[in-house]
C-alpha cells in the first residue's frame, strides 16, 4: 500500500515529534507560514506546546533558558530575512555558551533564492561563523535527514546552536516520512577517545603536587559529571574555584569550594591561581575574563586542561596535559589513578584572604552604613528566603555579577546567566523559557533597569501563557557596569549611562502582572517574601545605590593578582 | 613570531558552503590567504582544499584545529615546504612576434620546462609548472618582451605517505560506525 503523502511543513513537526520535542519558541511569518499552518492542524496531536513570544530575539534567549535548565534541546521557529536577523544574538550566545539549539528560519522559494526577493536575507552565510552547524533545506525529502542530523549535532559532544534554513517551497512540497535519529556522521566525533598515556601523566602531576588547585566550568555540568568531580577533588584534596557558568557545579558550603575565579571572582582563588604549582581546568575554557593578562596567567604552573573540545587545548593558556573527553569518563580515569592526599595547609592559605575580601568587600555589600540599598543586599534576601529548585536568570552587567556572587547556587539552585556573549536583554527571555524547562523550580529573573528594556516586550509572553517568573529590578537609573567603568577607568566620563525609566510597575500592570517598588530597607524583606508567595509571575523593583561599584575587579587585560577591593 | 608558508590541506564531505566556512576561520585569525584550490581527492566522494598561508607555527596549528571543528569538515593538516611535493602551473600570453626575433624561447622553455599551448600570429600561449620562484623567474624572463596575460593557480600538493594521510582516519570513523550501529542501543 502506498503511504500517505504529508507536507515538508508537517513532516518538520513529525520530525520534532520523533525527537521528543514538546516547546517551540516561534513567532510566524510569510515564508514560514506553512509549518505554523501544520501545527494548527497537529498541535495536540503531537502535543507541541508552541510559544508565541513578543520578538524574535525573546524566542532565541527562551530558547537557551529552556535548554539550559531542562539538558534538553531548545527549539525555535520563525521566518526569514528580519525574523532570521533576529535571532542571531540568540544564536551568536548559544554558540559561546555552549547551548544545544535548534532554530529553523523560513527561506524563500529556492527558485527566488539570491535574487534579493523579499525577507531573503542570506542565513547560512551570517549564521555560519556562529553555529555548530547551519544548512539550508531546499527540498521537502531531505527535512528528515536534516532535522536528525540537526539534533545530534545541537547536542552531542560539545552542545551548541545549529541553524536549519527551510525554504517555503519544501514547507509545501509532498514526501512520504519516514524519519531515523541520527547516531553517526562520519566527519563528526563528538567525544574523543581518553589517551591513557594523558590520563597517566595528568594523575603523576597531581599525585606530585603540593599545591593543586582546580577550576571549574560548565562542562562538567553539560556531562553531568557533578560527581565524578566530588570524587575526583576528594580523593586528592583539591581545593576548587569555579567560572561563572561553572558556578551551580559545586554547593558553596562544600569543603573545596573557594568560590568564583574571574574579572569579578573572589579573591582568594584568583591570587591562588598564580601560587598553585599544578593548575588543574576542568570543562572550562581560559575565558579572557577568567584569565586577565594571558602571559601572567598561573607562569608558575603547571597546567592540565580536561575538555571534550580539541580545538580548546592550548588555544588560551599553554598546558603541560591536555585530557581529551568527556569529564564523565575522563576524571574516573584520573581519579583512579590518583593517590590519596591532604593539602590542609595549602587549603587553610585560601583563608586569609577570604577574610580579607570579607572585611573589605562583602560587609560593605550587606551591611552598608547608610539607608540606600545595595544589590547585594537584594540578592542575599533573595538567597536566604528560597530552598532548593530555585533557578535565578540573570541579565547582564552588575546585576548578573552581584547574582552570581550573592545566590548560593548549586545543583538544585541553579544560574542562567550570558556568559561568553554578555547579552543585556539574556534575563527576561531566558526566565520565560526556565520556567518552562523546569516547571518544578521558582524562576526569578534578576535583571537591571537597561537590561530589562532591551527585551521587556517579553511580559507580554509572560502575561499570555501565566509563566510564573519573578521579575527582580535592580534599578539605579544607571547602566550599572559601563557608568562602573566610567568611573574606575575614563575620569568619571559618564557618556550616555544614565537612563530615564518607565513606572516599571505601572509597565507590569498594563500586562496585568503584579508589582511592587521597594525604595528603604525596611519593606525589602518582606516585598522579597511576597514576590516568592505569589503563585504568579511578579515585578519586584527595588532602587539601589545609584552609584555602586561591583568588587572585586581585576581590571581588563591586567595580572589577576592585581584584584581590586575599592577605588 | 616567525613566519612561515604553510600548506593547509583540509578534507571534507561535500556540503555546500564549506569554502566559507573554511575562510572565515582564517579571517577571523586575520590569516591572509595566499591561494587556495578545491579539487576531489583519491577518495572517492571527499573534497580536498589546498591553502597556503604565511603565518607561525601556533597560529596555524590553532586554525586547523578550528577548521576541524566544523561538522562537515573530515580532518585538517598543516605542513611546511619540505614535507611535501607541490606544484603550481602558470600561462603567459606572449606577443608572437617577440618570440621570433631570438633563439631566446628555446633557451626558457627548454630551462624552465615549459611547453607552448597555443600560436596565433598575433600571439603565443606558453605553459609553466614549477615552485613560485620558478615560475617569477620565467615571468622576469618573458617579461623583457612585455607579457600580454600572465596567470598563476593556486598550489597544490601531496604528502610523501602513499595514501591519503586521511585513509587511518576514515578507517578510524568506520570502526566507530560500526560500534553506534552494533552497540545494544
Amino acid at each position: 500500500m502506498e503511504k500517505k503523502k504529508i507536507t515538508g511543513a508537517e513532516a518538520l513537526l513529525f520530525a520534532f515529534k520523533e525527537e521528543k520535542v514538546d516547546t517551540i519558541f516561534g513567532y510566524p511569518g510569510g515564508a514560514i507560514i506553512p509549518v505554523f499552518d501544520a501545527l494548527y492542524t497537529h498541535k495536540e496531536k503531537l502535543a507541541l506546546n508552541h510559544i508565541l513570544t513578543r520578538h524574535e530575539q525573546g524566542a532565541a534567549h527562551a530558547a537557551q533558558g529552556y535548554a539550559r535548565v531542562s539538558g534538553k534541546v531548545g527549539v525555535v521557529i520563525v521566518t526569514s530575512g528580519p525574523a532570521a536577523a533576529n535571532i542571531v544574538t540568540g544564536v551568536a550566545d548559544a554558540m559561546l555558551d555552549s547551548t544545544p539549539l535548534v532554530v529553523v528560519t523560513g527561506q524563500t522559494s529556492v527558485d527566488a533564492l539570491g535574487s534579493d526577493a523579499f525577507q531573503e536575507t542570506d542565513v547560512l552565510g551570517i549564521t555560519q561563523a556562529i553555529t555548530k552547524w547551519s544548512y539550508q533545506i531546499r527540498r521537502a525529502e531531505d527535512i528528515s535527514w536534516a532535522v536528525a542530523r540537526a539534533f545530534y549535532i545541537a547536542r552531542e559532544g560539545r552542545p551548541g546552536p545549529v541553524v536549519l534554513d527551510l525554504s517555503k517551497d519544501a514547507q509545501n512540497q509532498l514526501i512520504e516520512f519516514s524519519y531515523e535519529k541520527c547516531r553517526y556522521i562520519r566527519s563528526y566525533q563528538p567525544e574523543p577517545e581518553l589517551n591513557p598515556d594523558k590520563i597517566a601523566r595528568a594523575a603523576q602531576l597531581i599525585n606530585q603536587a603540593k599545591k593543586p588547585f582546580a577550576v571549574v566550568g560548565q562542562g562538567v555540568l553539560l556531562g553531568r559529571a557533578e560527581q565524578e568531580l566530588f570524587n575526583f577533588l576528594n580523593k586528592a584534596d583539591i581545593p576548587a574555584a569555579s567560572s561563572l557558568l561553572g558556578l551551580d557545579v559545586m554547593p558553596v558550603d562544600y569543603r573545596l569550594n573557594m568560590g568564583m575565579v574571574g574579572m569579578h571572582g573572589n579573591v582568594a582563588p584568583n591570587k591562588k591561581t598564580n601560587e598553585c604549582d599544578v593548575l588543574i581546568a576542568i570543562g572550562m575554557r581560559f575565558s579572557d575574563r577568567v584569565t586577565g593578562k594571558l602571559s601572567e596567567y598561573a607562569p608558575q604552573a603547571k597546567v592540565i586542561h580536561f575538555d571534550i573540545d580539541p580545538s580548546e587545548i592550548n588555544k588560551n593558556v599553554q598546558v603541560e596535559v591536555g585530557v581529551l573527553g568527556n569529564v564523565k569518563k575522563s576524571l574516573p580515569a584520573v581519579t583512579e589513578l590518583l593517590d590519596k592526599a591532604d593539602h590542609k595547609e595549602w587549603i587553610e592559605s585560601f583563608e586569609e584572604h577570604k577574610l580579607c575580601e570579607y572585611r573589605e568587600v562583602v560587609s560593605k555589600d550587606l551591611y552598608p552604613n547608610n539607608g540606600i540599598l545595595t544589590m547585594a543586599e537584594v540578592v542575599k534576601c533573595l538567597s536566604d528566603n528560597t530552598g532548593e529548585n530555585t533557578i535565578v536568570v540573570t541579565d547582564v552587567g552588575q546585576n548578573q555579577i552581584t547574582a552570581a556572587r550573592y545566590f548560593s547556587a548549586y545543583n538544585t539552585r541553579k544560574i542562567v546567566t550570558s556568559g561568553g556573549l554578555g547579552t543585556m536583554g539574556f534575563g527576561l527571555p531566558a526566565g520565560v523559557g526556565a520556567a518552562l524547562g523546569s516547571p518544578e523550580s521558582k524562576v526569578f529573573v534578576i535583571s537591571g533597569d537597561g537590561g530589562i528594556q532591551m527585551t521587556i516586550q517579553e511580559l507580554g509572553t509572560i502575561m499570555e501563557y501565566k509563566i510564573p517568573v519573578k521579575v527582580i529590578i535592580l534599578n539605579n537609573n544607571y547602566l550599572g557596569m559601563v557608568r562602573q567603568w566610567q568611573e574606575l577607568f575614563y575620569e568619571e566620563r559618564y557618556s550616555s549611562t544614565s537612563i530615564q525609566n518607565p513606572d516599571f510597575i505601572a509597565l507590569a500592570a498594563a500586562y496585568g502582572i503584579k508589582g511592587r517598588k521597594v525604595e528603604q530597607r525596611k519593606d525589602l524583606a518582606e516585598a522579597v517574601r511576597e514576590m516568592i508567595a505569589a503563585d504568579s509571575a511578579y515585578v519586584l523593583e527595588v532602587m539601589v545605590e545609584k552609584k555602586g561599584i561591583v568588587y572585586p575587579m581585576v581590571p581588563a587585560g591586567k595580572c589577576i593578582t592585581e584584584i581590586m577591593l575599592k577605588s | 613570531m616567525e613566519k612561515t608558508l604553510y600548506t593547509v590541506t583540509v578534507y571534507s564531505e561535500n556540503q555546500v558552503g564549506l569554502l566559507n566556512q573554511v575562510t572565515i576561520v582564517f579571517t577571523r585569525r586575520q590569516v591572509n590567504i595566499e591561494s587556495l584550490t578545491v579539487s576531489r581527492s583519491a577518495i572517492p566522494g571527499v573534497h580536498k582544499f589546498t591553502i597556503t598561508a604565511n603565518t607561525d607555527r601556533e597560529t596555524i596549528r590553532k586554525i586547523v584545529l578550528q577548521i576541524e571543528k566544523r561538522i562537515d569538515v573530515l580532518k585538517a593538516y598543516y605542513y611546511t615546504d619540505d614535507q611535501i611535493i607541490f606544484q603550481e602551473i602558470a600561462l603567459y600570453k606572449v606577443p608572437t612576434l617577440s618570440l621570433m626575433s631570438s633563439n631566446e624561447i628555446e633557451t626558457l622553455v627548454r630551462k624552465y620546462n615549459a611547453r607552448i599551448l597555443e600560436v596565433t600570429k598575433d600571439y603565443t600561449v606558453i605553459e609553466q609548472a614549477g615552485h613560485k620562484a620558478e615560475i617569477d623567474a620565467m615571468f622576469d624572463a618573458l617579461n623583457k618582451n612585455k607579457i600580454l596575460q600572465f596567470v598563476r593557480s593556486g598550489r597544490v600538493a601531496i604528502t610523501r605517505s602513499t595514501v591519503e594521510r586521511l585513509s587511518n582516519f576514515l578507517e578510524e570513523m568506520e570502526a566507530r560506525r560500526k560500534e553506534v550501529f552494533n552497540g545494544n542501543n
